[in-house]
């Protein structure tokens, strides 16, 4: 059975590239699933921060092994992540603690239209920093495509769906296992109760900004290997991971995953199979939100939420 | 000089349009909406493609843009507006991109990323308008502010805007009352969606061209701090937010430091008013204190206690 017009190989090739791409979004998605399950407000910054954390990847990266590509090259790459998702998590926690902390108790609005004022003073700030000019990451190794029968993988590939499948797990083991991840859910259920049994429930907010903004910045890092990186690159890539929270069940930590790999993977084959011109290729992202809003807006895997009066 | 500050009261004229329309959807009936850019380009792109080739008139133009518009907010209301909040916020915003790629990627009706050139100006009573009669423009696009004003108060001071400002306030109770939510807050969209498609078209025939780029998520975010600086449900705080943020943004070119102000400051200064106002003064600069039940509660126990 093949896929409408589509060959076996050609489908595999779909999926390849369809699940790159998704563990971009699942990465990004887990940073305004974390917020929204404690704060219960969606991070409109979030692109933004990811936006910082690939410009600073891009200077640590250049400051460590400049241009060309040389054996400790990965190496150097993963030092220039590592020090990006230090300066996005530092960067999260004081947009936190300025633009949030004082509308905590506000009506929800608030806090929203705080978040996309950070964005807007972000990616400004972006642009007169470092210019309007996309800046193009050097590869930390050279791209030759690998042949899996019919289906091309390129090492960027590999880096992008290993390092993004690393940190997922990572992040899953620590706060199903760990005791700060207990706090951190455990404030994401009630951060009164919370506050009374003890837990530092301001210092969980930080954290989770913190961890969420690394995560992004690896995110953008990972974004910068496939495509450029400028400015305002984060709101779009921000959106998308939100569509991919959103369908995931926006809260939770699983179906972020999921829902950015299954975004996509549908995003890559509606391009591919229903003809989507590349210009409209975003629409289809929108329209399954709308769709998943409309159908389930608990997500695939959240809770339904009742109304309470 | 003088042509410039023409160009500030018109533009400011066209925001406060644009501003009173959003105020009907965000601050009256309470739905924070972010595609209000959609509805200005799809009324500019019907006035620019109808006169230039369809050689429409400007009238005829002008009542089309709007129609479409609001046709537009019924397609985009009927299923986002079930949802609330946050949601609706980003569901508004993906159909605003959603827009804004078709306009880009629809070459043979839009002229893509090049926009349309040469739109034609109106004429009325044997005056073709035109860039040396900015009074013209100032004088007609007043009269516009006042009917959008006016139409607006009547709308809000009805049964019908009494009915948005409860939903507004609480929509389960709303329900509970017996009264369509949804039905209401679609016909509220389509109004609010009809007056920003009428400043798209004053904007194409005053502009003489219109371009994609102009119509980004940028446009509904400065809409909204209008609306949020002059404070929510206030008509006359949307018209006094519009006139606040068109002279700071044109501020660099008013004291002539365009070369001096990076234009980046000039947003950045926006995103800070954003956060501020929210932070400092949530009800904007002539809203009204929202007054809440606990507090009110709370209230009246002291002064019986006293």
């Amino acid at each position: 059975m093949a896929l409408f017009h589509l060959s076996w190989s050609e489908i595999g090739q779909h999926v390849v590239n369809g699940i790159t791409l998704g563990s971009i979004y699942a990465l990004i998605a887990l940073g305004y699933t974390m917020v929204y399950g404690i704060l219960k407000f969606i991070n409109f910054a979030h692109g933004e921060i990811l936006m910082m954390g690939a410009y600073a990847g891009y200077f640590f990266y250049m400051a460590l092994n400049g241009e060309g590509v040389s054996s400790l090259s990965l190496f150097l790459f993963l030092l220039a992540m590592i020090g990006s998702m230090l300066v996005s998590a530092t960067l999260g926690v004081i947009v936190e603690k300025l633009a949030y902390k004082p509308l905590r108790t506000a009506p929800r609005l608030a806090p929203l239209l705080s978040a996309i004022g950070v964005s807007i003073i972000l990616s400004n700030l972006a642009a007169f920093l470092f210019g309007t000019k996309s800046k193009r990451l050097d590869y930390p190794f050279p791209n030759e495509t690998i042949l899996l029968g019919n289906v091309a993988i390129t090492p960027h590939q590999i880096l992008i769906v290993v390092s993004a499948l690393v940190l997922m797990v990572a992040l899953k083991l620590f706060v199903d296992y760990s005791k700060l991840g207990k706090a951190m859910r455990a404030t994401s259920q009630n951060m009164n109760v919370a506050k009374l049994m003890g837990i530092n429930t301001d210092f969980i907010i930080s954290l989770t900004f913190a961890i969420g903004s690394a995560l992004a910045a690896a995110a953008g890092m990972l974004v910068a290997l496939e495509i450029k990186i400028y400015p305002t690159m984060g709101t779009l890539a921000g959106l998308k991971a939100f569509v991919a929270a959103v369908f995931g069940g926006i809260g939770n930590i699983t179906g972020a995953m999921i829902g950015g790999v299954l975004l996509g993977v549908i995003e890559t084959f509606g391009v591919a199979v229903l003809g989507i011109p590349q210009g409209l290729r975003d629409t289809v992202a929108f329209t399954i939100l709308i769709f998943v809003l409309l159908f389930r807006p608990s997500g695939l895997l959240g809770k339904k939420e009742k109304e309470k009066v | 000089m003088l042509n410039f500050l023409s160009l500030l009261v018109i533009y400011i004229e066209i925001y406060a349009i644009l501003a009173l329309s959003l105020n009907l959807i965000a601050g009256y009936t309470g739905l924070l909406s972010l595609c209000h850019a959609a509805f200005f380009a799809i009324g500019a792109y019907t006035t620019a493609i109808g006169m230039t080739m369809g050689g429409w008139n400007f009238w005829f133009s002008l009542f089309v843009s709007g129609i479409l518009a609001s046709m537009l907010g019924l397609v985009v209301g009927l299923p986002t507006l079930r949802l609330k909040g946050d949601y609706l916020a980003i569901a508004t915003l993906g159909f605003g991109e959603v827009v804004k790629n078709i306009i880009i990627n629809w070459d043979s009706l839009t002229r893509g990323p090049n926009g349309i050139n040469g739109v034609p100006t109106p004429e009325m009573f044997g005056l073709k308008f035109g860039y040396d009669t900015p009074f013209a423009y100032v004088l007609l696009y007043a009269l516009f502010v006042a009917g959008t004003y006016f139409v607006i108060r009547w709308v809000v001071h009805s049964r019908f805007g009494r009915a948005l400002e409860a939903i507004r306030e609480d929509e389960i109770a709303v329900g509970a009352m017996g009264i369509n939510a949804v039905k209401y807050k679609v016909v509220a969209f389509m109004m609010g969606a009809f007056f920003a498609g009428i400043a798209g078209s004053l904007w194409a025939v005053y502009n003489q061209s219109v371009a994609p780029q102009t119509f980004d998520f940028m446009l509904s975010v400065l809409v909204l701090c209008m609306v949020v600086l002059g404070g929510l449900g206030n008509s006359l705080g949307a018209i006094l937010g519009a006139l606040v943020i068109v002279i700071l943004s044109e501020l660099p070119r008013l004291t002539g430091l365009t070369s001096l102000i990076p234009a980046q400051f000039n947003q950045m200064f926006f995103g800070l008013l954003l956060i501020l106002v929210m932070i400092f003064r949530p009800q904007g600069v002539l809203g009204r204190k929202r007054i809440s039940y606990e507090t009110e509660v709370a209230r009246i126990l002291e002064r019986r206690s006293s």
